[in-house]
């Protein structure tokens, strides 16, 4: 089909209409697509200031940080010493707790079961905190330790850390 | 083409009528976003922000506007965080079921003057000042009309009755407003050195609500220019492969 | 199906997987691949793929707007300002969706005069017409719905004007009215009802869209000649002839559509309806969109306030009935040297009655706006069904392939030639 020039000279322009269409219909799409993505506003209030100067020692505090429960914990003395007594190889998910906070008495988690999503209870005194102390998921019986560690059930991975920093001794910015 | 010339037509049209129904041709005024490859001065933006802050913010709310959104206009995180924290707004409830007030954060609405639009009539001898988010969107002639109206204070002609708390404006539908004159030369001191002639405050404030009305106008225009010549591009590789296909049909 | 069992045959073996189970392939194939189009078409024959075009354009950009769209009177204005300033794009979205509309009805009604002009609404093609005068309606109906969720003074005050339109029916008036509106006045729940309707319209238009084509295929689209397909040498095949010209259209569509995009997003837009609604103060003047203001010329040409919504509705009404008013055998204008001018005068007339719709309905416009209401209706009732009887038209060629130099040339590949997928 390609013997005469013509012939040649058609099959160019027919390949770039179609090359160019298709480059057009993807730059067409792309806006679209771009458009779910969380706007501004959303991104806005990625970050949470959170005031920690009233928790006491032992009591916890829930606050939300993009949608989602975030725990932190006044650690007391002796769940320290449980977080950092145990043996990280007998953990499914190891991790040391030192890798886990930053300052030691202060855990910051986001509170959201790494099986299924649901929150875990363990937030207030009168909650189960699981065998281990920490938090338990009712949802399918995982069990988490001082450190948030997951030590029991279904649940994959332990309670992640998001990302914090101290801006000062009774502020802590999350995001 | 015909169908070209009848889209034209009906632009047009459009575009007459909307200069029907104002009295008197608003003069144009140059503007650095006008033309397509248009872009806000971001120093301008500054000062303008400075005026309305200053000026005109003591009535006049701005709601749909965030303090992160001066990002844009060239301040930094750390200026707009000191800009945002001149502000209190009322958040809560608290742990305790109370209502508390803090420092705005540039995650923020603009904070406005009054606390709903009842109080904004009280204040203001039941005038409403209009928020200025969109203004130059929202009037004919857009940024021209704003800034030759905001110039546009004079002494009444002679047998016109002015109401009690009115003021005359040369371009004010009915001459009449109750809106005092904002600004003369020197009402608003500039950092950088600019001269803060009367002329010049309008021209930076208005440069400020247009921004603030339409934050996308220099992507849009870019864009803009990129799409037209696709489509262009395409056009002439598409009349050459149909003039070629249809060659022999006639 | 007229019992064919013999499937067609393709070598990708999937295809014939399909086609054996649904036989969609040979049905794209038939319809949209050696569909004979009249080779004599011009460009205006392409204001129906741009409408198809843009009606898709419209939906998409919809729907990914309703994403972020919240239909609550306190919120859709600030909502829809939010699209504007936060989400990805959003501004983008929103301007294609606002202008698109605009130029789906600047191209439906090139398409519409280009069937009167050209007569396409007479035999065969009459129920093709009257699809088409449904899905304007439709348009009418879905754009108006649309005007009104961005929540801005022109939203609140058309839709309160044009809802008051249904009080002027005696006796059940006001209760229509007020089931319409599911409030007293245009109020939340009318957003509400205005949204789910504005939302699910369009797939209603497309489905009328499909009818409207699969009519008009069954014998064959019109001609500026109006003269019936004699041989397969009058058409060409519809891809890739016809896909080829309605693509280079798109292109300058693309440019047209875009300047005003970019450019002047708001040029077709009202001022006041970037002012939040307020239902204790009414704009200076209220104008409906620019693409419903002949017939709102017409509403308001009239002192009556029945006789102007039943004149208004008429106006529409008596669009149905046109392939019956005409009673000339000959389609197309070129060979009416009388009716044409009248035509003409008909598109002209339709422009001054829109244009005055947005002017205010006060002296001089008022009286433009009465006479073009009478030469409206003189035109549908008069001109058309008896000017037959003094126009002598021209005669008429006798094939589309003699319109051309050198007369009945063979054309190469018009329906033969088949390229395999």
């Amino acid at each position: 089909m390609a013997e005469n020039p013509d012939n040649k000279r058609r099959d160019f322009l027919q390949l770039s209409t179609i090359t160019l269409g298709a480059v057009g219909s993807a730059a067409f799409i792309w806006p679209f697509l771009k458009s779910m993505n969380p706007a501004e506003d959303t991104l806005a209030l990625g970050t949470t200031e959170v005031d920690i100067s009233s928790i006491e020692e032992g009591q916890s505090i829930t606050v939300k940080w993009r949608g989602k429960p975030v725990f932190i914990r006044k650690r007391t003395e002796t769940e320290i010493e449980e977080a950092k007594a145990v043996n990280i190889l007998d953990l499914k998910d190891p991790e040391q707790d030192v890798d886990r906070v930053k300052k030691e008495e202060w855990l910051v988690l986001v509170g959201v079961c790494t099986h299924l999503g649901c929150v875990p209870l363990g937030q207030k005194l009168t909650d189960t905190k699981g065998e281990y102390n920490g938090w338990y998921c009712p949802c399918h019986g995982s069990h988490y330790d001082t450190s948030g560690r997951i030590r029991k059930g279904p649940a994959p991975e332990n309670l992640p850390v998001p990302p914090y920093s101290f801006l000062n001794d009774t502020t802590i910015k999350i995001g | 083409m015909r169908f070209i010339i009848i889209i034209l037509l009906f632009l047009l049209s459009t575009s007459i009528s909307a200069d029907e129904s104002n009295s008197g041709p608003i003069p144009k005024h140059k503007w650095s976003f006008n033309g397509i490859t248009g872009t806000f001065d971001r120093a301008a933006l500054q000062r303008g922000f400075k005026v309305y802050q200053e000026v005109c913010s003591g009535c006049h709310s701005m709601k749909l506007l965030y303090y992160r959104d001066l990002i844009d206009i060239g301040f930094s995180e750390a200026e707009v965080k000191a800009i945002a924290a001149e502000y209190t707004v009322l958040d809560g409830p608290n742990d305790e079921g109370e209502m508390y007030e803090r420092d705005a954060r540039p995650a923020d609405r603009f904070v406005s003057p009054f606390a709903n639009d009842n109080e904004a009539r009280l204040s203001n001898n039941g005038a409403y000042p209009p928020d200025l988010s969109v203004i130059t969107k929202a009037r004919k002639y857009g940024e021209d009309y704003i800034y030759n109206f905001i110039l546009g204070y004079e002494e009444p002609p002679e047998g016109m009755e002015i109401g009690d708390g009115m003021y005359y404006n040369k371009w004010v539908a009915g001459n009449q407003i109750s809106m005092p004159e904002p600004i003369y030369d020197g009402s608003v001191d500039y950092d950088d050195g600019t001269d803060n002639n009367a002329k010049q405050l309008a021209e930076d404030v208005v440069t400020f609500l247009k921004w603030a009305a339409e934050p996308e106008l220099e992507v849009r225009k870019n864009l803009g220019i990129k799409v037209i010549l696709f489509f262009l591009v395409l056009g002439v590789v598409v009349y050459l492969a149909k003039n070629r296909l249809w060659r022999d049909v006639h | 199906m007229s019992g064919n069992p013999e499937p067609r045959k393709y070598k990708n073996s999937l295809l014939n997987w399909i086609e054996f189970r649904l036989p969609i392939i040979s049905y794209f194939e038939k319809e949209y691949g050696d569909y004979p189009m009249p080779k004599n078409c011009n460009y205006l024959w392409s204001f129906g793929a741009l409408a198809t075009i843009t009606l898709m354009v419209l939906i998409i950009s919809g729907i990914f707007l309703a994403m972020n769209y919240t239909p609550h009177t306190d919120m859709a204005f600030d909502s829809v300002e939010r699209i504007m300033r936060d989400v990805n794009f959003g501004w983008l979205l929103r301007y294609i969706h606002s202008n698109g509309a605009a130029f789906f009805f600047i191209i439906v009604y090139i398409h519409i005069l280009r069937g009167m002009y050209y007569g396409s609404y007479k035999y065969p093609r009459e129920l093709n017409w009257i699809l088409g005068v449904f899905i304007y309606l439709l348009m009418m109906v879905t754009a108006f719905m649309g005007y009104v969720l961005p929540w801005g003074q022109m939203s609140y005050w058309g839709a309160t004007v044009i809802t008051n339109l249904f009080s002027a029916i005696p006796f059940i008036g006001e209760g229509l009215k007020t089931w319409l509106l599911g409030d007293y006045t245009v109020g939340n729940a009318t957003l509400n009802r205005f949204f789910a309707l504005h939302y699910v319209l369009p797939f209603v238009i497309l489905g009328v869209v499909g009818l409207h084509v699969a009519a008009v295929h069954v014998h064959g689209s019109n001609n500026p000649a109006g003269i019936d397909i004699k041989s397969k040498n009058d058409t060409v095949r519809f891809f890739p002839y016809m896909v080829m010209k309605d693509t280079l259209a798109t292109c300058v569509f693309g440019v047209i559509i875009s300047a005003v995009i970019f450019f002047g997003p708001n040029l077709m837009a009202e001022v006041d309806n970037y002012i939040p609604a307020d239902p204790l103060v009414t704009p200076a003047h209220i104008v409906p969109n620019w693409y419903l203001a002949p017939f709102y010329a017409i509403l308001r040409a009239i002192p009556d306030k029945l006789g102007g919504v039943l004149l208004m509705f008429g106006s529409i009404a008596i669009l149905f009935v046109l392939p019956w008013l005409d009673r000339s055998k000959v389609r197309s204008c070129n060979f009416r040297p009388i009716y044409k001018w009248f035509v003409m005068l008909f598109f002209v007339n339709f422009f001054i009655l829109g244009y005055v719709g947005m002017l205010p309905a006060e002296g001089l416009y008022l009286l433009i706006a009465r006479i073009g209401l009478v030469y409206y209706f003189g035109f549908f009732l008069i001109i058309t069904p008896f000017i037959h009887k003094i126009e002598i038209p021209k005669s008429l060629p006798l094939g589309i392939s003699d319109l051309y130099l050198g007369g009945g040339k063979e054309s190469p590949t018009p329906t033969g030639q088949k390229e395999i997928i």
